[in-house]
Order: structure tokens, then sequence, then C-alpha cells
């Protein structure tokens, strides 16, 4: 029997669903089912993939091992002094290398040098509330979490200025905190289009 | 209180003229009392979200940096935590004791509750207001607000678990009574995925505020990255209280406006039973691009059981409107594909509210969040202002919508009191739901360039480096402060037509609604609920797909949207840094 949403259903209400029901339920469900697939076979076949590689650790470790990245790839002036920007040092990592960013209130540490085509393994980490990652202008997010280090394999695919935006509130200064990558094309090749980062 | 009432049985009533419901004297407080605390959060609320509005729109800059993260806050608890659940804890009174004709189970134990979500939500007013919570509304530890802050959260919480426990114990109450007969109607149904969400949630609450209050007295630690899952159960899960809330609510409108029938009870109940069993699993939606989980863990999460909550968003999708045209056509509106929707009561606040609701909560809120929702494609979305663009589709034009929309109806037929202002309270819907309509495609296209959530500057004035975004996102941050300010003046024009209604207005006589036609809405004049006729025959179409063929091209265009949207969302990604 007709009846609306507010009125008790009455006797035997188990009935078989309308054919238009039937209908858009399992076109629906299909949808459904290829949203799922989308997931994993990117994963196999798609070069963006927030897998990374995930550890704990403590925030003054992740400050060590940051310093102990600008000691070793570090850019130096005419006298070898450590070059600075802004009071951030200035790093190089040759390509395949494990870099260190850490955000600390209201600052990225250290500026990056990196190469185009070239993969680094970039370790995110924060020295004390979470911030967040976001890279200016191509909108690539990430989560940096105090506690946690975030290992992502990116390969950089162009070249020149590129600025890390905190977009995790962070405080007071949290509108300030702007980091900076360049990317310059030293004429390695394109990564493959498929699985690229893998 | 107007209507027969009286004391009969161990509790004072009357019945509702309208219905022939017998509605507890209690009931009614209890509703009032929820509704009126909830308009205060939404004044409160809207007010914040008008000074956020006037400080995002870079050409005017109205806060400095401290107000506007301490407005936000205010914004996002009044809003998000306050109005939407003393709004949920009304309708879960309604949906238990008045519509299944019972009285309310424990009186004393249900104002208690109501105390305590008042005193929690004081204290967290109190904090926040004197700068001793700056830490926004997800409060992210190790940011750290003063400890009343948490406390307060935490007694608010207990507060609405009673309240729920109470309508749990209303439905074996009215079952034990025999107030009813048959299933409980759809609505209660929803009422019950409603408030069995939120228990999960509350206890999600619970788990999180009280060990993050202990770590905010220095008695014990909590982990950042456990703290985001934990909270994020609480944070995203109060969300699907909406949306089994809201849907709920789409079927009350959709019989007080325009007759609509539950065209499979089974279906409904089913698509229901999927939210209870996979939304909760939402948390992951947050946690995407965070290093503390893996790609089998956040895949498996935030697809919800592979997609089983939105399966059933997209039922309701197709049901609620189904009920509508199967309504409209039972009672003789057969012409063609959408003459349904040609002759429907565009001007009652109720059914207009409900069209918004529903259209723009699917088209807009819902597409955009599924598709941010997946692992991936969240890599360009994560914190960006793509978030609340989304995310106001859904509470607010969607929620906070539909909740306006059935006020229409429960203001004449629970308070007993005509309309005030009425002519401003039938455009509201179209002000409401239009402006947030703008406002989150204006905010969702911004985020699409990598624009920052909650961020004081977007032009980044004194920073060490330059970011300088496309003059586009200029453009559109001024209309979503446009829009925005259209859905406030629709939300002003909400609290000012209820307020005015509820103290000032002036008394609806029973039987006597033909008089008020220009003061009450459409439904309760032609009350086309009566009119469906009590068969099970079926309207006839002129098509072959079924008897609602109006609805299946309104999914199909959904559908297309969808689908569109979706991977449209993939190419935009895969033109990101190669990243894994």
């Amino acid at each position: 029997m007709h009846h609306t949403g507010f009125e008790s259903a009455q006797g035997v209400w188990w009935k078989p669903a309308h054919k238009s029901e039937k209908i858009w339920v399992a076109i629906a469900f299909a949808w459904c089912m290829v949203l799922f697939a989308m997931m994993p076979l990117w994963h196999l076949r798609g070069g963006q993939n927030p897998s990374g590689i995930r550890a704990r650790v403590e925030p003054v470790a992740f400050q060590d091992r940051v310093n102990e990245f600008v000691a070793e790839y570090g850019v130096t002036d005419a006298n070898g002094s450590q070059v600075l920007e802004n009071g951030i040092p200035v790093v190089q990592p040759p390509p395949g290398s494990d870099v260190y960013m850490m955000g600390r209130m209201w600052a990225w540490t250290p500026v990056l040098f990196l190469e185009k085509n070239a993969q680094y393994t970039l370790h995110l980490s924060s020295f004390d509330v979470n911030h967040g990652f976001n890279l200016y202008p191509f909108n690539v997010n990430f989560q940096v979490v105090p506690g946690y280090d975030y290992g992502l394999r990116v390969t950089p695919t162009q070249e020149g200025e590129f600025r890390i935006v905190c977009n995790e509130f962070c405080g007071i200064g949290h509108h300030l905190m702007i980091g900076r990558i360049f990317v310059e094309d030293t004429g390695l090749p394109a990564p493959g289009s498929e699985g690229g980062a893998q | 209180m107007t209507g027969d009432g009286g004391v009969v049985g161990r509790w004072a009533h009357r019945i509702c003229p309208t219905t022939g419901l017998k509605v507890h004297t209690q009931a009614d407080r209890l509703i009032r009392a929820h509704a009126v605390v909830a308009t205060v959060s939404l004044l409160i609320g809207g007010i914040a979200a008008i000074l956020v509005l006037l400080t995002r729109w870079q050409a005017v800059h109205l806060l400095d940096a401290v107000w506007f993260y301490r407005i936000l806050t205010v914004h996002g608890m009044n809003m998000l935590i306050f109005f939407i659940i003393f709004f949920e804890m009304a309708i879960l009174i309604f949906a238990g004791p008045v519509l299944l004709n019972c009285r309310v189970p424990a009186v004393k134990t249900t104002w208690a509750g109501f105390g305590l979500m008042v005193v929690g939500m004081l204290m967290v007013e109190w904090m926040m207001w004197t700068g001793q919570a700056d830490v926004l509304f997800t409060s992210y530890v190790p940011l750290r607000a003063e400890p009343p802050f948490y406390l307060g959260v935490i007694l608010f919480a207990v507060g609405a678990l009673i309240t729920t426990a109470v309508f749990m114990a209303t439905l074996v109450v009215a079952k034990r009574e025999k107030t009813y007969e048959g299933s409980v109607p759809l609505v209660t149904y929803g009422g019950i995925t409603a408030a069995i969400i939120a228990i999960i949630t509350l206890v999600h609450g619970a788990a999180i505020y009280i060990p993050t209050f202990l770590w905010s007295i220095g008695v014990m630690n909590v982990d950042p990255q456990i703290y985001r899952l934990v909270w994020w159960g609480l944070g995203h899960s109060s969300q699907q209280i909406n949306v089994a809330a809201m849907v709920a609510v789409w079927y009350m409108l959709g019989g007080l406006t325009v007759g609509a029938v539950v065209l499979n009870e089974k279906v409904s109940r089913t698509a229901f039973v999927l939210y209870i069993g996979f939304i909760s699993m939402a948390s992951a939606h947050h946690l995407l691009v965070d290093p503390g989980f893996g790609p089998a863990w956040k895949i498996w999460n935030t697809s919800y059981f592979m997609y089983m909550a939105v399966l059933a968003s997209m039922v309701h999708g197709f049901t609620v409107p189904a009920g509508m045209e199967m309504g409209m056509r039972l009672r003789g509106f057969t012409q063609g594909l959408f003459g349904w929707l040609r002759k429907a009561p565009w001007g009652d606040p109720g059914f207009s509210a409900l069209v918004f609701s529903v259209t723009v909560f699917g088209f807009v809120g819902g597409i955009t969040g599924v598709t941010f929702g997946t692992e991936q494609i969240n890599i360009i979305a994560h914190n960006t202002l793509r978030i609340p663009g989304h995310f106001h589709a859904t509470v607010v034009s969607g929620t906070a919508m539909a909740f306006m929309g059935v006020t229409y109806y429960v203001i004449p037929l629970i308070f007993r009191k005509r309309i005030a202002f009425f002519k401003l309270a039938k455009i509201q819907p179209y002000l409401f739901a239009g402006g947030m309509l703008v406002f989150s495609m204006a905010m969702t296209f911004a985020g699409t360039f990598g624009v920052p959530r909650r961020h004081w500057d977007v032009t980044f004035q004194g920073a060490a480096y330059t970011v300088e975004y496309s003059p586009a996102v200029d453009l559109l941050l001024a209309i979503t402060a446009i829009g925005g300010l259209i859905a406030a003046l629709g939300g002003g024009i909400y609290i000012l037509v209820t307020v005015v209604s509820v103290f000032f207005g002036k008394p609806l006589p029973a039987g006597r609604e033909a008089e008020f036609a220009d003061s009450i809405p459409q439904g309760l004049l032609s009350q086309p609920w009566a009119q469906i006729p009590k068969t099970e025959e079926e309207p006839e179409s002129p098509w072959k797909i079924g008897p609602v063929p109006g609805t299946m091209v309104l999914v199909f265009i959904f559908l297309a949207a969808f689908i569109t949207y979706y991977f449209a969302n993939w190419k935009l990604l895969s033109f990101a840094w190669k990243v894994g």
C-alpha cells in the first residue's frame, strides 16, 4: 500500500523492488566497483601515489638528520662557508639521494636545488606541530606530522622556481611559512610515463 | 498548548490536529529547548562566517591574523558541533516520541543531557572567545588549548550521548506499549541510523578528548598521528550523523510537501543499514596523505568497504526524488517526463529547501567528496580550498538546508504558530542554497590552483618568498565571498523568521489552516500525503522505463556529471610530479 516515509510501514514490506530501482542500484554498484578498482590500478600503472617509506622518528633525531644532510650536500661559497638564504641553508643533493625537509614554526629547512627528472627520496617531518606540504604552483600536498618520517620518492618533472606553502594551521605565523625548491634542467631523460615513481 | 490535550495514561499530551498524533508536552518542550540553542549557535556561527568571509576576500581582509584564526575556530565549533548536534537531538526527539505516538521515557534524564550539552557549549565558547583555544575546529595535538576547552567538548558529547540513549529507550517503550502498528516509519528508521552513528561518533569523541584533556593538564602523552586518526572518527563521522538525519528529513519533507511515497521500504532501509555498517570508516578521508598509514589501509577505509556507503547515498538520491515523482503522479500530475516537477509547489519553502538540499548535496558535495576522498586524487586536494568547498555543499546547502526546510513545518506543527514574514521565508531557500552553491563552486575552483584552506593571507605579505596565484584566484575568492554573503543573508532570514514566529508569532488555531494560507507552508493546506490512494496500483507511465521516468533521466545526468568530474581529476593528477 502506498504510504509516506513518516507513516508506520504496515504488514510485510519486504517486497521486490521496482525494475527502475533495480536498474539504478545495479548501475550504481558497478560504478562503485570502478571507483574502488581505480586506486589499486593507479598504484600499478600511475605515477602519483602517497605511499612512501613511513617510519616513526623523534623530532630531535629528525633535526639531526637534517643537519647531517646540510653538512653533506650544503652549497658553499668561495670561502667554504654554507650559503644561507633568509637564514636557511641551501642544499644541492645529487640525484638518487635521500633528501630531508623539516617544517618548524614558521619555516621550511633547507632550501633545495634539485635536478629535473631525477628521483629523490624526500623525507618530510615536523619539529613541533602539524604542518602541511603544498608545492606551489603544481598543487601537490602532503601532511607533515611530528614524530613521523614520510619518505616520498619524488621526481620533479618540471623545472623552475617552486614554493612550499604550509597549508596546515600551525599558529599565528602560519601564513608566513614558505619554503623554496629550485629545479634545474640538466638534460636528464624524462621518466617513463608508466610507473615512473615506483 | 492548543489542541485537545489531556492527561491520558500517565503523561500529559496534546493531540496534533493535523496528523492526529499524540504529542507529549515534554517532547514539545524538549524540542523547543534544543531548537532554540541550535538557533543561537547558528547565529554565533553565522556572524563568525561573515567575518571569515570578509577576511578571505583579499580586497577586504577585515580581521587581523589572531582574530581570523580565533573566529574561524568559533565558526567551526558552532556550526559543525553545536548547531548541528542540538538540531539533531531535536530531530531524535521528534522521530522517536512524536512520530511513534509515544511519551519521552526519561524526561529528567533527557533534560540533564540537554543541561550538560549547554554547559559544555558555554565552556567551549568562553575558551574560544577569550583566546584560550586558538586551535581551530580540529585542535590537532600538539597545538594546545586550555584544559576547560577539552572538558567542555567532553561534557557536550556526554550530554548528547544521554539524549541519544533516551531515543533508543523510546524505541523499546513504544514497542512495548504498542503505540504504533507495523514497523517504525522510514523517517524514524533514518533517525535510528543517525542515532547509532551518533553513538559511534560520540564514543570516538570521548576516546580522543579525554586523553587530550589529560595531556593538556600534563599527565599523559598523545601521539599526533593517533590523534588525527581518532579525532576524525569524531570529526568526519559527526558529518555522517548529518547525512543520515538529512536523508530522514528528505523523506519527511517529501511526504509533507508533495505526498512522496516510499517506493520500496526494503531498498531504502537497506541503504540506511549500509550507512551504519560502513560510513564511519570515513576518518580515512583526512589521512590519505598522512605518514602513519599504508596504501592498503587507506584504500580499504577511504572507500568505505568498496564504496558501500556511496552506494547507499546513490540509492537515496534515487529513491527520494522517485518517491516524490510517484507521489505526484499518483495524485494526477502525470504529464510528460517532468510535469510533476513543473507542477510542484516551488513557493513552499519546505519543498524548495528539499530540492536544493538533494541536488546540491548530490551534484556538488557528493561528487567532489568521493573524488577528493580517492587515495591518490587527495594529493591534489588535501588542505586546499577544495575541501571546504566540498563540505559546505554537503553540510550547509545539504544538511542545514534540509533542517531549515523542515523547520517551516515544525513551527506550525509543533509550536502551533504561523510563520512570520512568510514571503521572506519563501525566498529563503533560494538565497541560502543558491548563495552556498556559488560559494562552494567558486571555492572548489580556487582550491584547484592550490590555494590553502584555513589561511589568513594568500598574498603572503611579509613572507620570505613570494607566491602569486593566478589572477583568477582573486576573482574566485571574491565570488566565494559574495556567494557566502548571499547565503548568510538567507541564514539571517531563517533566524529572523524562526525567532519571531516562535516567540512573537501568532497562534495557528486547529482546523483553521485554510484561513492562514499566506503564513503557513502549502503542504499543510493541501495535505498531499492524505490524498495518496491507499492501494498498490501504480500510476500509468507513458515511458517504458517504469513509473518514475523523470527521476531516471535525472539520475543519469547525475551519473554523467560524476564520471566526468572523477576522471577529469585523474587526468589533472597525472600532470603532477612523479611521487610514490
